[in-house]
């Protein structure tokens, strides 16, 4: 499991780089390091099908985010917000990370799930029965297609949505009045 | 210990959307939030020892039972991780259209979004 500390520090180091390095272009591209770097994790934590998700959503978030930032303005908006504001969130930043440790403590350690802990937990009947009720064998698939088929409905159903937003805010002219009005 | 970890790198996130003046870097750290959030819950299901949720030829079911990993949080981060990128869409073309109107990035010469 050190394998997943090492790649853990190299995503934090990777997102303190991106927020703090002055040119926008060379953040950009931190944050596609720190994406990659999450779809290796994934492979080491024994989810391949998310792993490939994450690459192709990955490459199109860091395509959508230099269309944003290149050939604009991208000299330095340095610096930052006034003092007091700064100072008060990082005092919160750090009584949240004081607190969240105790919460950390409460919940199954790490490497021993719910499904290990509870005979009757969801997952199990997933695990035992989802080749013979759906005839996929890959448990990810019949869950998300299957079981939990409204779940992907909803899915497509927001990602419709929130595309659909995007082309009606970049839309750069309002459709004309309708005559006669 | 290792959730403490991923819990840092959800605070590294925060800290760029609460300290920065650049409205690209805040939705940088809105996408570091997601990966965070994503990581967790992947790390949730996670067994010592465990092996993807795939049934290969040849394997029995009792074995495969004690150690595969749990589907679930994989199946559902599958679906959040799709909606994280209609949404980093949504809010690049909100920062596009302001860039247009204002000429900057930065938010503290954007009058109208004083509060």
């Amino acid at each position: 499991m050190e394998i997943i500390f090492v790649l853990l520090l190299l995503m934090i180091i990777g997102s303190i780089v991106a927020l703090e390095t002055k040119d926008l272009l060379a953040a950009v591209i931190s944050v596609g390091a720190v994406g990659l770097i999450l779809s290796v994790t994934f492979l080491f934590l024994a989810a391949p099908d998310i792993a490939i998700v994450q690459i192709v959503v990955e490459v199109l978030v860091l395509v959508i985010l230099i269309r944003a930032t290149i050939s604009r303005d991208t000299t330095a908006v340095s610096g930052d917000r006034e003092f007091f504001g700064m100072a008060v969130s990082i005092v919160l930043l750090v009584v949240i990370v004081i607190f969240g440790i105790r919460v950390f403590s409460d919940i199954p350690q790490f490497g021993k799930p719910i499904i290990a802990l509870f005979r009757d937990a969801p997952s199990n009947t997933y695990i035992s029965r989802g080749l013979k009720d759906t005839g996929a064998a890959n448990i990810v698939t019949s869950v998300i297609l299957d079981y939990r088929a409204y779940d992907t409905l909803g899915e497509a159903t927001v990602l419709f949505t929130a595309i659909l937003g995007a082309l009606a805010i970049l839309r750069s002219k309002a459709r004309k009045k309708l005559k006669g009005k | 210990m290792i959730y403490i970890l991923c819990l840092i790198f959800f605070m590294v996130g925060l800290y760029g959307v609460l300290v920065k003046k650049n409205i690209i870097k805040i939705v940088l750290g809105l996408i570091i939030m997601e990966y965070a959030v994503n990581l967790f819950l992947i790390m949730l299901g996670y067994r010592e020892g465990g092996v993807a949720p795939i049934i290969s030829e040849g394997d029995s079911i009792t074995e495969f039972i004690k150690h595969s990993v749990d589907p679930l949080p994989q199946a559902l981060v599958l679906t959040s991780i799709v909606i994280g990128l209609g949404v980093i869409a949504l809010m690049v073309a909100i920062c596009i259209r302001l860039y247009e109107k204002y000429g900057t990035f930065d938010i503290t010469e954007m009058r109208r979004l004083k509060g």
